[in-house]
């Protein structure tokens, strides 16, 4: 049953994958790097696939439906000038206190807007890689947003792509505060493999007067993500560990499994 | 059984990996994503060579690597073990019938996922998991088993229609041509 051939196949694979499972990091994200560029031409042509359907579509919607769409664009456009002179004009005044107070200006988020072009195949990582890379300034521990709020972070950079490990995962810790009269403050952990839309936060203080619907924001703490990115909101909580600290389920803002359009923030 | 039949298995493998990742289904409906690689392997290993088994294992598990936050080869052994497992009782296979490809469509997508998990947890990662992680297998079993005559059909068809067959030995000889004479004509 057992010819030499097949000891041989069998010592080759071990072989080759003991090799690469010893590699230091740097090695194997350069090796991934190499391979990954293989499927260059695969994302080209799916992202020209992707486009016909929109080219179509545009192409076929009537020239009354454009420009109604049009006019809605100019009226929230104009809704969005009026917000943002109104938003400057708060935040001259919050300068201005920060400089009578003598504290340390907060600086201001830079956004770079990145495509999702491809989700984990492994079912056990929540990660997903998006268009930009280290030509366009991403580098590692960067935070990820949507519009809704936080969604991970730059876990790994290469030329034009990058790895995000999202929220849920146990790799994106991220240090929490409760939007609560005491500003509780836990750390976001893993969620349930089937459920990523749902996370748990742990290590709040036992007494933690935590009800649903409470907001639940960065803290700011631990210095990869910026103090008062929303995460999402309180659903429940129960006291674990005989009472030591308290648990609160988290349901996200941001749909982590319908993601087509990323911020990521230089903070 | 020639090199064709290998490329197309690791084409096949390429264009699998690029695929689970672009996808949302089945992920957006039943939570987990169905791995094509393990249900190539039962074709590499009960129809080809063991250098299709080998090469599928290597360039398979480094593709599915390459986009996940694996640890570059940990997906390797994984599907080679359940691969070489198969190649060597394959003779005891009744390949053609889809029950016997369903059945081992099932045991792979559920053998490669655990093997590979196990891994990850001997080499101190901690990927996630849960009670969840049961229905995931189940989804990737299923999903397997169900793939597994779809790309047995495929890839014989396409072996069958770019590949070509190795010459049959003809039991034909001119010196051993039995020559009639006239009496068998009486």
């Amino acid at each position: 049953m057992f010819k030499q051939k097949n000891y041989l196949a069998l010592g080759a694979v071990i072989l080759v994958a003991l090799v690469l499972l010893s590699l230091p990091t740097r090695v194997t994200s350069r090796l991934k790097l190499a391979v990954g560029s293989w499927f260059l031409p695969l994302f080209g042509l799916a992202g020209a696939t992707q486009q016909i359907p929109a080219d179509l579509a545009s192409s076929v919607l009537p020239r009354r439906e454009l420009l109604k769409q049009i006019d809605n664009l100019r009226t929230e456009n104009q809704q969005l000038k009026s917000q943002a002179v109104q938003t400057a004009a708060v935040m001259r005044e919050n300068d201005k206190l920060h400089a009578l107070l003598g504290w340390q200006q907060t600086a201001k988020w830079q956004l770079k807007l990145a495509n999702v072009v491809m989700r984990d195949p492994a079912n056990w990582w929540f990660t997903v890689q998006i268009d930009l890379g280290a030509r366009d300034g991403i580098r590692e521990n960067l935070p990820v947003i949507t519009e809704n709020g936080l969604i991970g972070r730059v876990s790994s950079v290469r030329q034009t792509s990058s790895q995000v490990v999202l929220i849920g995962d146990p790799n994106c810790r991220v240090s929490a505060t409760v939007e609560n009269g005491a500003r509780d403050n836990g750390i976001i952990i893993a969620s349930d493999p089937l459920d990523n839309s749902r996370v748990n936060l742990t290590y709040l203080a036992s007494g933690a007067n935590l009800k649903p619907g409470q907001n639940v924001l960065t803290s700011g703490l631990g210095g990869i993500f910026p103090k008062g990115i929303p995460i999402g909101q309180i659903v429940d909580a129960r006291s674990v560990e005989f009472g030591l600290y308290t648990e609160a389920r988290v349901k996200l803002n941001a749909n982590l499994g319908s993601l087509e359009q990323v911020w990521v923030l230089f903070p | 059984m020639n090199l064709f039949q290998t490329i197309l298995i690791l084409f096949g493998a390429f264009l699998g990996v690029f695929a689970e990742g672009v996808l949302t289904f089945p992920r957006s409906v039943l939570g987990a994503q169905v791995d094509v690689l393990p249900v190539l392997m039962v074709y590499a290993a009960l129809n080809a060579r063991l250098l299709a088994v080998v090469l599928l294992a290597i360039f398979g598990g480094i593709w599915a690597d390459t986009f996940s936050a694996n640890p570059f080869g940990i997906s390797i052994l994984p599907l080679f073990t359940v691969g070489f497992s198969i190649f060597t009782q394959r003779e005891l296979v009744l390949r053609d019938l889809p029950f016997a490809q369903v059945v081992l469509g099932a045991i792979a997508g559920a053998a490669v996922p655990a093997f590979t998990l196990l891994m990850l947890f001997s080499s101190g990662h901690k990927p996630v998991f849960g009670w969840g992680t049961l229905w995931q297998f189940a989804v990737m079993s299923l999903g397997s088993a169900l793939l597994a005559p779809f790309i047995f059909k495929l890839l014989d068809w396409a072996q069958s229609a770019f590949g070509y067959q190795s010459r049959v030995e003809n039991s034909f000889r001119l010196d051993r041509e039995i020559r009639r004479g006239r009496i068998l004509k009486k």
